[in-house]
């Protein structure tokens, strides 16, 4: 039987406000799936969002939503999680949002580690403001605000992830939402900040500036600047500048800031002794 | 039973908030506010609540929002700049409704100013902070028991017009350091307002269906009764719509349910909005706010020793400004004086609700309090 979106999706407000092609349909259905394999209780998760086309995803998802500032997706979600961690939390944001804008924000909900799954749509551009170039933008493309070509160097997302200490970092496109829906559902299950780079297209804003004017162009180039892994791991270090590895990058049992917060509460209780460098296996 | 202890304004300041049942704390460090940032993180724990700093100003409010959102009674503290950096967080507080308690320690500005040094040049900034329509409500505190009950009285004035709420201390105040007497606990306890909820079904729940000069109700998050914040104007549901009269409608809701409601019930409470030191009598009403009111209510013995019959009023809620008592002031007092610790932030709006010009000034802007024989003297030349 055709899997049922209905039950999740706020119907009355269909269709849809991305154009036709994007990519961001295709990520909320796999979002949805996700959550269906979790066996999540709509009423038990939230869908925190910012600025941008990315920005309308917590409108269509039929459970707790906030469409927040620009850039301050994970904040908000941060205290929406340390007030509930029993909730799910889910934040999604765009490559200006979370990179740009909200990068500090970023780095730090990485660092905390707090249980978020952070959904980055990396479509490489600015799309819903016309096409001003992006952390993620390619140097050399040509955007409304790079009259002359792009020269800002191209922001690897991941790294900055596993940089900054998410203990959960995975990498897909949109091309394959099964494979995408799968990398999710790990991402969900594990305790700590999931950090997933999402590619997807904007043949609109992009696209149409850099000879790649249809949907399939658009999807064909981020196939060819994508490589699973292990193929990548393979690569020489050429050819790895021009590739991104996808798939999981980082997977790692690490103290979550919520279960370390209990901790706090123990200690200001007196149910512990007070916090000390010796309850941690990092020292410095 | 009262309470008698001795403690700073910043910490009464963190107190009130915890007996007021804030659960949520999340800010950045900033002189001279820190000290209720401090307080919090010890205070909040010992209940089971939960303080975050951030790493940065916008990241302390967005935190503390966020809280508000999921339901629980959440606060920031800052000073100046941090109240400059968090300003679009604050739109997003006023248009979405969500309650939340902001402190505001006021040192010497613009930019980095003075950081260390008293000022009283954010009440402008406290009435508009953000861009847009919309009415602040603003509580000033001028002793160190009113940084407690100020702060007590933020939080229930923020779940009752689902609304931020700034209390200002000056640097002053806020670090003021002495004995304070508090009011009974369970007094307290009993004066708590918790925002309204809806008990009916999820399906039949419109958080923002709510008439003119009423405030949204907004349930807690995870119960059942899912709806979508917005920093976007939206419909009676919560998502997004530019339908013209909708639009309009939001706006005149926003500013009536504070501005309109003050006006028409002389208050937004039944606490106190000012304070009246020897006014009957008196042929001078001087007008102070804050850490320098104390040294205006010095300045009225002086000159009553002096044999000039002065009196002093003290605004407590600056937004929506007291405007039938200052109109009365306006029209009662022939000789009226105001002083205050910037260059006439508050003056404006004297001169803008008793439409006189003819005010005696003291405004000083350079982060050193004003002394009560100086004003003694200002007084004076206007005999």
């Amino acid at each position: 039987m055709a899997f049922n979106y209905d039950q999740y999706l706020r119907v009355d407000k269909m269709p849809t406000l991305w154009c036709w092609g994007c990519g961001d349909g295709v990520i909320l259905k796999s979002v949805i799936r996700a959550i269906d394999k979790m066996g999540w209780d709509m009423d038990k998760v939230c869908v925190v969002s910012g600025i941008g086309c990315s920005g309308r995803f917590s409108s269509y998802i039929n459970c707790n939503t906030v469409h927040t500032t620009h850039g301050r997706t994970i904040a908000y979600a941060t205290g929406i999680k340390l007030t509930r961690p029993d909730a799910h939390v889910i934040v999604v944001a765009g490559d200006g949002d979370g990179l740009a804008i909200g990068g500090n924000h970023t780095i730090h909900g990485c660092r905390r580690n707090i249980d978020l799954n952070f959904i980055l749509i990396n479509n490489f551009i600015y799309g819903l403001t016309n096409s001003q170039i992006s952390p993620t933008t390619p140097q050399g493309m040509w955007c409304v605000s790079a009259q002359n070509g792009n020269i800002d160097p191209t922001f690897d997302a991941c790294k900055l992830a596993i940089g900054a200490g998410a203990s959960f970092v995975a990498r897909e496109t949109m091309l394959d939402p099964k494979k995408l829906e799968k990398v999710l559902v790990k991402g969900f299950s594990h305790k700590g900040f999931s950090f997933f780079d999402i590619m997807s297209n904007c043949h609109i804003n992009l696209g149409r500036k850099n000879k790649m004017a249809s949907a399939m162009e658009n999807l064909e180039w981020i196939d060819s600047i994508t490589t699973p892994l292990k193929k990548w791991e393979a690569l020489s270090p050429e050819e790895q500048i021009n590739k991104f590895p996808t798939g999981v990058l980082r997977e790692v049992e690490q103290a979550e800031y919520c279960d370390m917060y209990e901790m706090v509460i123990e200690a200001a209780q007196g149910k512990r002794a007070k916090i000390t460098q010796d309850d941690f296996a990092k020292k410095i | 039973m009262a309470r008698e202890v001795i403690s700073t304004g910043n910490e009464l300041s963190a107190l009130g908030a915890f007996d007021a049942g804030c659960m949520f704390f999340g800010g950045y460090p900033i002189t001279p506010s820190s000290e209720v940032m401090h307080e919090m993180s010890d205070l909040l724990p010992t209940v089971g609540g939960k303080f975050i700093q951030m790493e940065d100003e916008i990241a302390g409010i967005s935190v503390a929002l966020g809280a508000s959102m999921a339901g629980t009674k959440s606060m920031t503290a800052t000073s100046g700049p941090g109240i400059s950096l968090k300003a679009e967080q604050i739109g997003l507080a006023f248009i979405a409704e969500v309650p939340l308690v902001i402190v505001n320690v006021m040192r010497g500005g613009p930019s980095t100013g003075l950081p260390t040094r008293v000022s009283q040049a954010d009440i402008g900034q406290a009435q508009y902070p953000t861009h847009g329509d919309y009415a602040s409500i603003t509580l000033c505190a001028g002793s160190l028991e009113e940084c407690y009950t100020q702060t007590v009285r933020g939080f229930n004035l923020a779940e009752r017009y689902m609304t931020p709420v700034f209390v200002l201390l000056d640097e002053t105040v806020g670090h003021m350091h002495g004995k304070a007497v508090l009011p009974d606990l369970e007094e307290v306890k009993a004066s708590i307002v918790t925002r309204k909820r809806f008990d009916g079904k999820p399906e039949d729940y419109r958080p923002y269906d709510v008439p003119m000069n009423e405030a949204a109700v907004l349930n807690p998050m995870f119960e059942g009764y899912r709806f979508h914040f917005t920093g976007l104007h939206h419909g009676p549901t919560g998502f997004p719509t530019e339908d013209a009269a909708q639009c309009q409608f939001n706006i005149e809701r926003l500013v009536g349910k504070i501005n309109t409601v003050a006006a028409q019930n002389d208050g937004l409470d039944d606490e106190a909005d000012y304070e009246e030191f020897m006014m009957e009598d008196a042929e001078v009403c001087m007008i102070a706010y804050g850490s320098i009111s104390r040294g205006a209510k010095e300045a009225v013995v002086k000159l009553r020793n002096d044999g000039i019959k002065a009196g002093l009023f003290r605004p407590i809620v600056l937004w929506p400004s007291p405007e039938k008592k200052l109109k009365e002031i306006g029209d009662k007092y022939k000789k009226i004086f105001v002083t205050e610790l910037n260059m006439g932030q508050y003056l404006k709006e004297i001169e803008r609700v008793t439409g006189r010009r003819d005010f005696g000034t003291l405004h000083k802007a350079n982060g050193r309090p004003i002394a009560p024989l100086e004003m003694v003297a200002k007084v004076k030349e206007m005999f």
